[in-house]
């Protein structure tokens, strides 16, 4: 019953949120309503059993990724440009989003009705999973195991954007300089 | 026990919001954000699907995709922030030059 009581509570912050994030005009707000929603989906990670991916979902999403796109936002500063005046031509535009979203979601719902059942040939019951040693241990294990190429793979993925990164934020003051060479 | 269909539901509607911001906002980094709601929906779904499945490679996966979220928000705030320099906006409605 808590159970439930839990994941009622987790999946309606996670929606709200997730329509603060879309409807405000503010994007710090905005940001602020995404972070909100990505700890509440990690909260229903972790009513899912799924202990690492929950922390990974705080740390790394709502930590790393957020602070990175707030100050993005507030490098821009994007609260100079003006709100778009005149009659919101975006209304009908929003309404058929609003429609379409709503029969996706209704599509959805009316396949899963019921009662899914999945096949569960890896034995994995959380039960089973406190036995071995808890949630992190064994997905850490799958990582440096079976998943080890897709890992090493992973990481020179995240030394490529970080040099394209650097190369793309730079690009700009390095047009500069070699203009401003030529020019003297 | 929450049966499946619920958090798959739940997916369903958060990756709708997100695609909603995706298709109606004009304002890029508000685009972005929405287009990682999305992905987040569809980890939340990967991760309920692991947990019914009792196997763990569906968290393996959602790490994996956080990973490459990550790559990939550097990436785009990069990008923004050099379309930003150059045309002094963000909104896409003004960034139509490869429109034809």
């Amino acid at each position: 019953m808590s159970a439930q009581i839990a994941f009622y509570v987790l999946a309606l912050g996670a929606l709200v949120s997730a329509l603060g994030v879309v409807l405000v005009r503010n994007p710090i707000t905005s940001a602020l309503n995404l972070v909100v929603s990505l700890c509440f989906v990690a909260g229903l990670y972790a009513l899912l059993e799924a202990h690492f991916v929950a922390a990974v979902q705080v740390t790394v999403y709502a930590g790393a990724i957020m602070v990175l796109f707030t100050f993005v936002i507030m490098l821009l500063d994007l609260g100079t440009v003006p709100a778009r005046t005149g009659p919101p031509e975006g209304i009908p535009k929003a309404t058929i989003m609003g429609a379409l979203g709503a029969a996706f979601v209704g599509l959805v719902i009316h396949a899963v009705r019921g009662d899914i059942r999945v096949p569960t040939t890896a034995g994995m019951a959380p039960e089973r999973v406190a036995e071995l040693g808890g949630n992190s241990r064994l997905v850490g294990e799958l990582l440096f195991g079976p998943y080890l190429l897709p890992f090493e793979v992973a990481g020179v993925l995240l030394l490529v954007a970080l040099v394209g990164t650097v190369v793309m934020a730079k690009r700009d003051s390095v047009a500069k300089s070699t203009a401003s060479r030529r020019n003297s | 026990m929450i049966p499946l269909a619920h958090y798959i539901g739940l997916s369903a509607m958060l990756f709708a919001i997100g695609a909603a911001g995706v298709l109606v906002r004009r304002n890029a980094l508000i685009v972005f954000m929405s287009v990682e709601l999305m992905l987040n929906a569809s980890h939340l779904g990967l991760v309920a699907f692991s947990r019914f499945r009792e196997a763990l490679d569906g968290q393996v996966l959602v790490f994996f995709g956080m990973t490459v979220a990550a790559a990939e928000v550097a990436v785009g705030l990069a990008i923004i922030i050099a379309v930003f320099r150059s045309r002094k906006t963000v909104n896409i409605d003004e960034l139509r030059s490869l429109n034809g």
